[in-house]
């Protein structure tokens, strides 16, 4: 088995529920790397997963411009994935994000990170959903 | 009967007299008694706690002589250890005698994240899909090598087809090994009724063992329920199925069976 990379169950266990949701779900590894979103997420992050791929953390927080309700730009430890990743605990919150077709829209996202046991963190999931932008 | 008898326990031994213990379901009650009551410390991987890969441990006769030094190594839950999860199948209602009341001689281990060696085996174990904490393992000695993933399902709810090997559970520990046990308790019929119970059809068995290349794939945890022939039909689909794989057609677990891996 030397060399051969498997992600763990909790991971593969995240992206089945994922891939049968049709919330907006994107999955990152513990490491940040985005390795996972679900179809009803490409609809709002512009493009298809298989088209994107799976991405670095800071692959994917360059590529989506993510922005705070005043427009400033958003630091990833300001972000709820990026909370859930770094600090490991649950977070949710709303932001601006120009997806990958162009589309700035209003995200509230709840993300959630995944522990296999009280030590071994394995990465994070998060679901969003578009809100109105009268609600920025 | 050809098929059936006890539930899941594989006796494997190397070529220099060292023994591991696959599960120890009603099948190592026998084993057991087949043991000095001293000798080399005992080391049994256990799968999982569902009682039919457990249940054989009360009666396994090693844990009754504290002459024989006995090593438990499985899986813990997310909040409690291995040690504690077997104790509550060693207490009543479920068991007349308390863990403690014991003589065994023995260790609880909860496995390591990285590969561990028993007598020169190397062994890897990795959580896998089925309910509760769940565990494969592959065991490789000089160059040979054999996967238990006795009860898994593979995939949920999508195809295994459409998965990188890295997204398909198990795989890293079935991937090239020479004898690969693995899961086969439903006919591809049954499944649909059945997805989400932990098991395989046997599609999936023969997908995965072919997405892994296996060597040979042995079709193991029978449904209860099945007959001979109901048996003997699935290894015919699987051996339909497997078609022109390289490496030995499938074959179906049975009481007693031996394999050489070299």
């Amino acid at each position: 088995m030397e060399g051969r990379s498997q992600k763990h169950l909790a991971l593969i266990i995240a992206r089945e529920l994922a891939s049968q949701l049709s919330t907006a779900t994107f999955i990152a590894d513990a490491a940040g790397n985005l390795v996972f979103y679900n179809e009803a997420a490409e609809e709002i992050l512009g493009r298809t997963f298989v088209e994107a791929g799976a991405m670095s953390a800071e692959g994917w927080t360059s590529q989506f411009l993510l922005e705070e309700l005043d427009g400033s730009p958003m630091s990833l430890d300001r972000m709820p994935a990026g909370i859930a990743l770094m600090e490991q605990r649950p977070a949710h919150g709303k932001l601006w994000m120009t997806g990958l077709d162009g589309e700035r829209r209003l995200l509230s996202i709840t993300a959630v990170p995944l522990f296999a046991s009280a030590t071994e963190f394995v990465g994070m999931i998060a679901l969003f959903w578009q809100s109105s932008p009268d609600d920025a | 009967m050809r098929f059936g008898g006890n539930t899941p326990c594989v006796e494997v031994r190397t070529g220099d007299g060292c023994l591991l213990i696959l599960d120890a379901g009603t099948g190592v009650r026998r084993l057991g008694a087949r043991l000095d009551e001293d000798g080399p410390p005992l080391h049994v991987l256990v799968t999982h706690l569902h009682l039919d890969h457990v249940e054989g441990l009360r009666f396994f006769a090693p844990f009754w002589h504290a002459e024989r030094e006995l090593h438990i190594w499985g899986p813990p839950s997310p909040l409690h250890s291995l040690e504690e999860r077997i104790t509550r199948a060693f207490s009543p209602p479920l068991f007349p005698i308390e863990l403690a009341e014991t003589p065994a001689n023995v260790t609880f281990h909860d496995v390591p994240h990285e590969p561990w060696e028993i007598d020169g085996v190397r062994i890897d174990a990795q959580t896998v899909s089925h309910p509760g904490p769940t565990l494969g393992y592959r065991l490789s000695l000089n160059g040979s090598s054999l996967a238990y993933i006795p009860d898994h399902e593979p995939v949920l709810g999508v195809e295994l087809a459409d998965l990188e090997p890295e997204w398909i559970s198990g795989h890293a520990l079935a991937e090239g090994v020479d004898l690969l046990f693995h899961d086969c308790q439903f006919s591809e019929a049954e499944y649909p009724s059945r997805v989400g119970w932990g098991h395989s059809s046997v599609a999936h068995a023969v997908d995965f063992a072919r997405r892994a290349d296996a060597r040979q794939l042995v079709l193991f945890h029978h449904d209860p329920d099945r007959s001979d022939d109901g048996v003997d039909q699935l290894v015919d689909r699987a051996r339909e199925l497997w078609r022109d794989a390289p490496g030995a057609a499938p074959v179906a677990a049975s009481e007693g069976m031996t394999f050489d891996v070299s």
